[in-house]
């Protein structure tokens, strides 16, 4: 059992990895909008599908005309995130800053609607994929450039992965950046700080929750292409179970804080795949594949006992 | 003149009188809209072209013999609601559908009230026809005849000693999966895995399984939909994995072929419980008809729905006759029902006590990956005794 065990588990390893970064860039959308906002944003689950659906379309009507694998994939990442991102801007502009403005004080308020906006984009998405092809399953479009693969000791990787891998690198790094080094970043530090003394300071709040909501939205979007890419089917409901778990994911880390997304998203992935793959083995096949989430999440809940704050959380104070 | 009008009138009204109450109907129950509907269409238009083709005949014993169509929309609660506006009717005298065995169990509860006959073209479940109830009968194969022709396949043709069996956890993929490994091992064949996985779009885990499995397996057994298995095998071709594949009927659909690229679907096998026109010599001039007539290809549920409502169709033409050229009552068509014996396209149609087709035919296939699925090879047609 342990030679079987071990004759895979870089793969499992390098896999799990995969999985992670595609958590980590959605966590990372989560935590911002909670952090500024201290709102669960649950939309943002089909945002990161509407990014999948756009990365599938423009596969499917630009690769007769563009040629070359990696500018079709540039484009559809940049075109998955914008179009994510936007919709991201629109669902806070039209559902979540009405209910600021009138000063609801019930946090369950923006929550419930943002279950409900889930539900609504899930839906319109399927509704404009059944009109517009009448397909209920998206099929993510071979292209040859990205089809390559090779092996590096023993490990089996696929050129779609390591583009995957380089690209949320990347973002993550680049979001870093963004947020710690740059005005933008400061202004939306300080709004998550407290937004009403921020707007005394000449930072127009509106302006900053929007880009907020556009730059984790587009991250989501990103997420979604490299997700399409890697696993090929997509469908108006894709979204829920990665969405969930980034959301865990945001958790474990320690919500609001970027770092620990992006770690909570690794160690969720590697779990998930860890188990996944093992679980039958390490179980006399008793316990099949299909336990891999329970056993990941009794894992979380286990890890947030003795540590509520998340990873790398810290114990909220009063604001001062 | 004002006369003369009256007269037409009356006459006119007279013979729609007469008219209705010399009306029969046949309904059909499938999926008309939705995901599924592609399927209940063919259902519906074999039934269609059938009845079509009898209306000669039964206006000669004085009948006006129509269809009834609904669309269950393969909801289950659906199909009851449509079920019990169908016993209301008391001009239908029998029912073809549904394709879901999921829809056609709690529907044929419904019309079991009144005894209506209902003939299903596609409805594998083993509960279908293991209830006894006296009005339910199927002209396809069961799941539990389906599994085991895989497996003896599987083992005496391909020569596969080494199984992976996954599943996708419903009534239909998991239970087609038990049967299929338990006759593979009592046929002297090892399954080396049994996992269930309602998993949609991440098969990496799987496939690494599938990857580390001592002794390496042959061949991966998939319980389920084409929608499922589709993504599944793109997956496992793209990561280098050549282990052969096979499934049921779930996986028969060219949407397979679509989700999974023609290239990783080349040379997976299939059984399947209703074949393609090309496994029937004499299907072949009634697809023509078929064609010509709603402009669509006959696939393999439309030809078993012809055959079902033409069982329905001799039925209470019996009754008829039995019943001195009077409209026969419901009992006496499920009665005339049980004791078919009728050639049809698929073949000889006769019931067993429970309401199974004698013989019935179960289909190995095997997908020629040309993005065409009518051109998937027929390698061989198994004739099995229901159990």
């Amino acid at each position: 059992m342990l030679e079987q065990i071990l004759s895979i588990l870089p793969q499992v390893i390098f896999d799990g990895f995969l999985l992670g970064f595609v958590y980590a860039m959605v966590a990372l959308g989560y935590t911002m909008v909670y952090g500024v906002l201290e709102l669960i944003n649950f939309a943002h689950s089909e945002i990161f599908m509407i990014g999948a659906v756009v990365g599938v379309e423009v596969f499917r009507y630009l690769a007769p005309a563009v040629p070359n694998g990696f500018l079709l994939l540039l484009l559809a990442l940049v075109l998955g995130g914008l179009i994510a991102g936007g919709t991201a801007v629109l669902v806070e502009r039209f559902a979540y800053r009405p209910l600021r403005k009138r000063g609801t004080t019930n946090r369950l308020v923006p929550l419930v609607t943002a279950i409900g906006v889930s539900f609504i984009l899930q839906d319109l998405v399927r509704l404009i994929e059944g009109l517009w092809h009448n397909e209920f399953f998206l099929r993510m479009r071979t292209v040859e450039d990205l089809e390559g693969s090779f092996e590096l000791f023993g490990i089996f990787i696929q050129t779609k992965s390591v583009i995957l891998i380089l690209v949320s690198v990347v973002m993550l790094w680049g979001l870093t950046y963004l947020v710690n080094r740059t005005k933008l970043g400061m202004a939306i530090r300080a709004v998550a700080q407290d937004i009403p003394t921020s707007s005394l300071m000449g930072i127009d709040p509106d302006r900053i929750i929007s880009r907020t909501f556009l730059i984790g939205g587009s991250l989501g979007g990103v997420a979604g292409v490299l997700f399409a890419l890697q696993y090929t089917t997509v469908t108006p409901y894709v979204g829920f179970l990665p969405g969930i778990k980034a959301f865990t994911a945001a958790v474990l880390g320690g919500i609001g804080n970027l770092p620990g997304a992006m770690l909570g998203g690794l160690v969720l992935g590697q779990l998930e795949n860890f188990f996944g793959t093992y679980l039958p083995l390490l179980t006399n096949n008793n316990f099949g594949t299909e336990y891999k989430d329970v056993v990941a999440f009794l894992i979380l809940i286990f890890i947030l006992l003795f540590r509520p704050q998340g990873l790398l959380g810290q114990i909220v104070r009063e604001k001062v | 003149m004002r006369k003369l009008g009256v007269l037409v009138a009356g006459v006119a009204a007279l013979g729609m009188a007469l008219g209705q109450a010399n009306v029969i109907k046949i309904a059909t129950q499938s999926p008309l809209s939705g995901p599924q509907a592609a399927l209940g269409e063919q259902i519906k238009l074999g039934a269609e072209l059938a009845i079509e083709e009898a209306k000669a005949r039964f206006r000669q014993l004085g009948f006006d013999l129509q269809l009834a169509p609904y669309d269950d929309q393969a909801n289950p609660d659906i199909g009851v609601g449509n079920a019990n506006r169908i016993i209301n009717d008391p001009d239908i005298l029998g029912v073809v559908g549904h394709l879901n065995s999921g829809v056609a169990i709690p529907s044929s509860e419904v019309y079991a009230r009144v005894n209506l006959v209902m003939v299903s073209p596609a409805n594998t479940n083993p509960r279908v026809t293991e209830r006894g109830l006296k009005n339910v009968f199927r002209i396809c194969g069961r799941d539990d005849v389906q599994g085991p022709a895989g497996a003896e396949y599987a083992f005496n043709n391909l020569r596969v000693r080494n199984v992976f069996v996954i599943h996708d956890k419903t009534a239909y993929g998991q239970g087609l999966a038990e049967e299929f490994k338990k006759r593979f091992e009592a046929l002297g064949g090892k399954a080396v895995a049994f996992v269930g996985t309602e998993e949609t779009s991440n098969f990496v885990p799987l496939i690494n399984q599938i990857r580390s499995a001592r002794p390496t397996p042959e061949l991966i057994y998939f319980g389920g939909i084409y929608s499922q298995i589709g993504p599944f095998v793109k997956q496992l071709r793209e990561r280098g994995l050549k282990t052969r594949l096979m499934g049921g009927d779930g996986l028969d659909s060219s949407e397979f072929e679509r989700l999974a690229g023609s290239q990783a679907a080349k040379g997976t096998f299939y059984t399947t419980v209703a074949g393609p026109v090309s496994a029937f010599p004499k299907a072949k001039a009634v697809a023509q008809r078929f064609k010509q007539k709603y402009g669509k290809d006959m696939e393999g549920f439309a030809i078993y729905a012809y055959d079902s409502a033409n069982v329905i169709i001799a039925a209470i033409e019996n009754a008829i006759k039995a019943n001195g050229g009077r409209k026969p009552t419901r009992d006496q068509v499920t009665a005339e029902v049980a004791k078919t014996k009728l050639e049809g396209l698929t073949g000889t149609i006769e019931f067993n006590a429970k309401g199974d087709i004698k013989k019935a035919k179960y289909f190995v296939m095997q997908v020629a990956g040309t993005g065409n699925w009518a051109d998937n090879k027929l390698i061989r047609v198994i004739e099995v005794a229901a159990p």
